[in-house]
């Protein structure tokens, strides 16, 4: 009696533990699956800093920060990335202009002032806008953004980095404008009610209660888009030129830094050459700016983000 | 603003809701201007020929076949590849109990790839896929390279549609015995593959739109053969549209435009999927 009892009673233990040890791999295989995120990252850099490490060993890296003459294709050759860096920039700041007013004003517009069916139709549109591939963005600055400049400012050159920041810009407005537009609505319309019965008109309310109260989410979100415009790759090639070229003017051909490694990636240029370790270097530097962007976003967020219950 | 008359105030105040009505339909304008471009220029190339062709020195003669094959192909393996992946990692994340700082640093690693620029995942891939494992510029090389570069996105918004799952849900089966896993299989991923459906398709619609990796791990630009393997070279609709673009000649870039077209429907249909399986799934539940 006692014995049966007990062997029921432990094969009852078997068979809990035989279904915990199902459990348990399927969680280890999930698991995996979510660890292949670190994995990815360890290799991204590891592999940038191989070859990075190759580079500066025959390039002095400060050479490479501070040098002002961008030629490792041609002799006599030159490894400043300066010019790349500041094609980017021009790109960068170009975009902002664009995209940081537009996607604003649109955020505010959509949350404070739109009705619902007007939101219901204005949000759709600005999310094709996001899904349209950077490639179709490149095309268009290429045949009629550039032909555009063209008829106003007749300086222009074929490729310049005008056309290429204004399709940037274009491209990042709906992720400014999104992020904008969430921050805004976040601001609890308690905050908003106090304003208006101290006798703030609509405006004053906007200016004074919400966009100070979402200006963490908005701050953040200008950081990405700056993030994101210095990664953009296809619509500055097609636009923007492939010269190398350190200057303030915009209407001028340039090269951005994602622009050069596509132009190496296009051309045959053998592994373990110079050239080929170019493309890691700058890629690197590439890196390690969207990185700290991001992670400065991040900063923002969590540093000032007001908490309203 | 205290010398002003309340009027004063008003006017301001009507002056710039009227700045951001304009601005925000000038976003919308701009999207107009775009397609309408992209068709004028690009319609009266659009014919079967067009899809049927391969690329060709002649602008008269250039088709697509080879490219939008090639999305296909692309298209198809990265799914296979990304969504059983992504889909774990959420379920990993969002269904387990947060083993000490694991999952929290699992998570910021997802954040931050996120942001990563889609042209330092082609360096990746080329160095890792096509060189070292020595995939070559295949389908495969691709289609690994592009999961990667989709799987954040995916883990994502697989994340959020298993969030809205109800817990009680959960609670009534553990309450009938079942166990974590069976829990999840039966009773969770059901309720939340919807959502998930959705948020796959987006992701790999964007994978459709990717062009720097893909010229980074070495699709070739010119492709004039259909792929019939994995392992085959391969090109696809946005490099085919970046080469016609990058052309000097006026004809290319009006060929350009058809690709563009052909790749703008191929996204649209995918969305309207998209569209169609988040209305399915909300007229279900009521």
């Amino acid at each position: 009696m006692l014995d049966s009892k007990l062997s029921g009673f432990s094969s009852a233990q078997i068979n809990k533990k035989r279904f915990r040890v199902g459990e348990e791999i399927v969680r280890g295989l999930l698991f995996l699956a979510a660890f292949l995120s670190v994995i990815t990252t360890f290799s991204i850099v590891a592999v940038l800093a191989q070859e990075a490490a190759t580079f500066f060993s025959e390039v002095s890296f400060w050479d490479f920060l501070s040098g002002t003459k961008w030629t490792p294709l041609l002799e006599p050759r030159s490894f400043g990335v300066l010019p790349l860096v500041g094609g980017t920039l021009l790109i960068v700041v170009g975009a902002a202009l664009i995209a940081i007013p537009i996607g604003l004003a649109s955020a505010i517009y959509l949350a404070e002032y739109s009705s619902d069916q007007v939101r219901s139709v204005v949000k759709p549109i600005l999310e094709v806008l996001a899904g349209i591939p950077t490639v179709v963005y490149g095309y268009f600055a290429l045949t009629f953004i550039t032909p555009l400049l063209e008829i106003v400012l007749p300086s222009t050159k074929i490729f310049n980095a005008a056309s290429g920041s204004i399709v940037v810009g274009i491209m990042v407005l709906p992720m400014v404008a999104s992020l904008c537009d969430d921050a805004l609505r976040a601001v609890p319309s308690s905050l908003r009610q106090a304003g208006y019965a101290l006798g703030a008109t609509q405006f004053e309310v906007i200016l004074r209660v919400a966009l100070p109260a979402a200006l963490s989410g908005i701050m953040a979100s200008f950081v990405l888009a700056a993030s994101r415009a210095i990664g953009e790759t296809m619509a500055v090639t097609l636009a923007a030129g492939a010269t190398p070229n350190l200057t303030f003017n915009p209407l001028e051909s340039i090269q951005t830094m994602t622009a050069y490694i596509v132009q190496v990636s296009l051309g045959d240029t053998p592994a373990g050459t110079v050239e080929y370790q170019t493309i890691f270097a700058v890629a690197s530097l590439l890196f390690a700016m969207t990185l700290s962007l991001n992670i400065f976003a991040q900063k923002i967020l969590n540093r000032f983000r007001e908490v309203y219950d | 603003m205290k010398n002003q008359s309340l009027r004063q105030r008003y006017a301001i105040g009507r002056i710039f809701h009227l700045v951001c009505v304009g601005l925000t339909w000038l976003g919308v304008f701009v999207l107009f201007i775009l397609l309408f471009h992209v068709s004028r220029e690009g319609v009266a190339w659009l014919d079967l020929q067009f899809l049927d062709s391969f690329p060709s020195r002649f602008p008269q003669k250039a088709g697509i076949k080879s490219a939008l094959l090639g999305t296909v192909w692309l298209i198809s393996f990265t799914a296979t590849i990304s969504i059983p992946v992504g889909v774990a990692a959420a379920i990993y994340l969002e269904e387990y109990p947060k083993r000490s700082g694991i999952s929290h640093f699992i998570e910021i690693n997802i954040a931050n790839l996120a942001g990563v620029p889609s042209i330092v995942y082609g360096i990746l891939g080329l160095v890792i896929f096509v060189r070292f494992m020595g995939f070559g510029r295949s389908i495969v090389a691709g289609s690994l390279t592009m999961s990667l570069l989709i799987l954040p996105v995916i883990i994502i918004a697989a994340r959020e549609a298993l969030r809205a799952v109800p817990t009680s849900i959960r609670q009534s089966a553990f309450a009938l015995g079942a166990t974590h896993w069976q829990t999840i299989r039966s009773q969770v991923l059901p309720v939340a593959l919807p959502g998930i459906l959705t948020g796959v398709i987006l992701a790999l619609s964007r994978a459709v739109g990717e062009t720097a990796p893909l010229i980074m791990i070495g699709a070739l630009t010119y492709v004039a053969f259909v792929p019939e393997g994995p392992m085959d070279p391969f090109t696809v609709l946005p490099i085919q549209i970046f080469n016609w673009a990058s052309r000097p000649q006026d004809e290319f870039h009006q060929v350009a435009a058809a690709g563009i077209i052909v790749l703008l429907v191929v996204l649209l249909m995918m969305n309207g999927v998209a569209i169609w399986i988040r209305h399915w799934a909300e007229r279900r539940q009521r």
